[in-house]
């Protein structure tokens, strides 16, 4: 008996589920029905690409010629018209000779804005320096100090505007935001009717109507003989409309602390105002973190809204540039989607980071 | 031994924690009243001093103005409350408008996300990325920029079967003439609903009893539709449609939206509608895959997994955010004053420069507003309240 070793067929080879090849099966083409998807989209953008780029760019208009650009209306765009008026766009009415202040004062703001997000810079001295980039900013904005020329507020616009209001805003409205959201979830009636009431009231109405009020009320409430600027006026409006949403974010966190804290830091002896400080604040307000963010995107994009009682801001600013201006105003479109982009990288930049922030947060959590 | 007194308790101290309270609430309340009070007496004393009348008669006035589009009769001869109403009625065709396709496009895009296919997910969120970072307003101005900049003058409108015409017009589509007819179909089809809701109950009351589950919406679907057919031949069988025609210089005839109208409802269901697609994404997500394992093993079709199990858990999830949106919704369509379309906010804002009754007219903005976002609140959190986990 002759017993030759006879070895088993080789299993084939693992089919490979890395790389793009595999990849591109998976996802684009699986079944029939994920296929034809694929076939027809890959179509749609081969229909509507091309156009897309002769428009924008083969047969765009770039330097600032009206003539060009009304020569090519219709089958280019005229990019043209953000050379000629970018610096009305982005610095509204500003005197033009002195517009290098607005620019340091936005690369200020911008820059400052941009330290805070890294987390090295999280040391009580960024509450200084944000003291004194705030007094920098308005001393090159209004002027009147070591020797600038002094510029109304109402000249104020584009750009600066933008990140002041919003900047400013947000400043404002979170510690009063803070305040709010631990009055609604007060013991004392009196005080916890009194901030439902404002929080409802004021989520409960449009943003355009507070700026309304702003613009044509607060003149009415004021005593006789004083007048608040416009810029404060419209300052104090969205403050007082942020701050209500970002109430509500913060009772959210608030609320997910459990009631076995509270009851420990009783019975160590904290105070109310200690237990909150101490206790409740640092987690709740971690854990809000991302919403928090979210609404911070929403006033940066409101601020917009203050173009409808006549400030030019960005919005504003471009209106301002284009509607009296016949030879440049049928290239509004173009225009439109520069500060589009302008908004869109603002708010997209905010968004990745608060994905960021999100993560850090999950990672401290996770042990 | 003697029996201890226990110390008598205090009923009553300045230092206890109750007084306090009532200290501070004392001094909110002060607060508060100080700060109104100041505010009302200056307004009053400006308008004095103004000369400025105060008061909501100017609502019997005649407004004097004419209004674009309007769903109920008006003319400038009728006074400024009709005028209000109108834009009440606007804004209310917007929203509700406005809400019922944002939802239908915000839950494609939020399901496309969890697309096989990677140029669908791909699409979906490069969709949500771009509308959601770009502020509404703009994006509502340049809606309107290309209702009636680049879209082709009504004679040379774009137009699909010789039924609908988009122009610098507006958009046209048919529409039936109203006839006795149609009420008889709304009452057939009313009386459907009726049928359908018991049909629904009895199948849930079988479901729940022998573990039988039948269809649910062939039966309704078909009971809304017989209903409605039934009630049409009873009335008469009206067949007369008002088809739009291209005239010489517009398109006549069928139902017309004004590019105002359709600028800010395009701006409204695109922007809001990235919003629901993340709410709807979040709610899916929360569910987690072990449900679904779960009812797999349980030998569910994959119907009934998203019917039974997991859809039911994500509604919890979506609806209070969702609620949100569709506020938000609303009160976006205020930013309609930037475009011309005759919104509450519009009119109210036209009123208050003809009458300057500042104080009237935005207290009206703000009322109708807040009567909306309650109403719906209201609404959504009853629904919130059936769908949520009954606990303990």
């Amino acid at each position: 008996m002759a017993d030759t070793f006879q070895p088993v067929a080789p299993r084939p080879a693992p089919v490979r589920t890395e790389g793009f090849v595999p990849w591109v099966r998976r996802n684009l083409f699986a079944d029939w029905k994920n296929g034809l998807t694929t076939v027809l989209l890959v179509a749609l953008a081969l229909v509507l690409l091309p156009g897309l780029a002769d428009w924008g760019l083969t047969q765009a208009v770039f330097p600032a010629n009206a003539e060009a650009c009304q020569a090519a209306r219709g089958s280019g765009a005229c990019w043209g018209v953000i050379t000629e008026k970018w610096r009305v766009i982005i610095f509204g009415r500003y005197p033009y000779e002195q517009q290098w202040r607005p620019e340091i004062a936005t690369v200020l703001m911008v820059a400052a804005l941009m330290l805070s997000c890294v987390r090295w810079f999280w040391k009580p001295w960024l509450a200084l320096m944000w003291l004194a980039v705030l007094a920098v900013f308005f001393g090159l904005m209004g002027g009147g100090v070591l020797g600038l020329e002094p510029v109304r507020t109402d000249l104020w616009g584009g750009l600066p505007l933008t990140v002041m209001l919003a900047t400013l805003s947000i400043f404002l409205a979170f510690p009063l935001a803070v305040l709010v959201a631990l009055g609604r979830r007060s013991n004392l009636p009196a005080i916890r009717t009194v901030c439902v009431v404002y929080i409802e009231l004021i989520r409960g109405v449009p943003l355009i109507s507070v700026l309304f009020m702003a613009s044509f009320m607060f003149p009415l409430f004021m005593p006789q003989g004083m007048t608040i600027d416009v810029l404060v006026r419209v300052l104090v409006g969205i403050t007082l409309f942020a701050a209500a949403y970002m109430a509500e974010i913060v009772r959210g966190g608030l609320q997910a602390i459990p009631k076995g804290q509270l009851e420990a830091a009783d019975t160590l002896g904290l105070s109310y105002w200690q237990t909150q400080r101490k206790i409740v604040l640092p987690q709740a307000l971690a854990m809000v973190v991302p919403s928090m963010m979210n609404n911070f995107i929403s006033i940066f994009k409101d601020t917009s809204l203050v173009t409808i009682v006549s400030l030019y801001e960005l919005t504003g600013a471009l209106s301002l540039a284009l509607n009296s201006d016949v030879e440049w105003r049928p290239f509004k479109i173009e225009a439109y989607l520069f500060i589009t982009a302008i908004y869109f990288t603002f708010c997209f930049a905010m968004s990745r980071y608060s994905l960021w922030v999100e993560k850090q947060v999950s990672v401290a959590k996770t042990r | 031994m003697k029996e201890r007194v226990p110390p008598k308790k205090h009923a009553w101290s300045w230092r206890s924690r109750a007084a306090r309270g009532l200290v501070y609430q004392v001094l909110a309340l002060l607060a508060v009243a100080g700060v109104v009070g100041f505010l009302a007496h200056n307004t009053q004393q400006n308008m004095q001093v103004r000369g400025i009348q105060s008061g909501f008669d100017f609502l019997g006035q005649a407004a004097g103005f004419d209004i674009g589009e309007t769903m109920i009769a008006y003319d400038p001869s009728q006074s400024y409350g009709r005028a209000l109403w109108v834009g009440v009625l606007n804004t209310l065709r917007v929203a509700v408008v406005g809400i019922v396709l944002t939802t239908v496009l915000g839950v494609l895009v939020g399901i496309g996300r969890f697309s096989r296919n990677a140029l669908v997910r791909g699409l979906c969120y490069g969709y949500v990325e771009l509308f959601r970072n770009i502020p509404i307003l703009l994006q509502l101005l340049m809606w309107y920029l290309f209702f009636v900049e680049v879209l082709p003058p009504p004679q040379a409108a774009w137009n699909v079967a010789d039924l609908f015409y988009l122009s610098k017009g507006g958009f046209a589509f048919p529409s039936p003439v109203w006839g006795a007819g149609h009420a008889w179909a709304s009452l057939g089809a009313l009386a459907g609903v009726g049928v359908g809701w018991w049909w629904r109950r009895r199948a849930q009351a079988a479901f729940e009893a022998t573990g039988q589950d039948r269809n649910r919406w062939a039966v309704p679907v078909l009971a809304v539709l017989g209903g409605a057919l039934l009630g049409w031949a009873a009335g008469g069988a009206p067949s007369e449609w008002s088809v739009p025609e291209q005239l010489a210089f517009m398109v006549d005839g069928g139902i017309s939206a004004t590019p105002e109208f359709m600028a800010v409802l395009v701006g409204l269901v695109m922007y809001t509608a990235s919003f629901i697609a993340e709410v709807v994404r979040g709610g899916i997500q929360s569910v987690s895959h072990g449900q679904t394992e779960a009812a797999s093993a349980l030998g569910l079709s994959r119907r009934q997994q998203m019917r039974l199990v997991v859809l039911p858990q994500a509604l919890r999830v979506i609806i209070p955010p969702l609620t949100n949106q569709y506020l938000n919704l609303t009160k976006n369509s205020s930013l309609a004053v930037a475009i011309g379309y005759p919104d509450v906010v519009s009119i109210a804002n036209t009123t208050l420069n003809q009458t300057g009754r500042a104080v009237e007219c935005i207290a009206i903005i703000m009322l109708v507003y807040l009567s909306t976002s309650l109403g719906t609140s209201a609404l959504m959190n009853w629904y919130n309240k059936r769908v949520a986990i009954m606990e303990r």
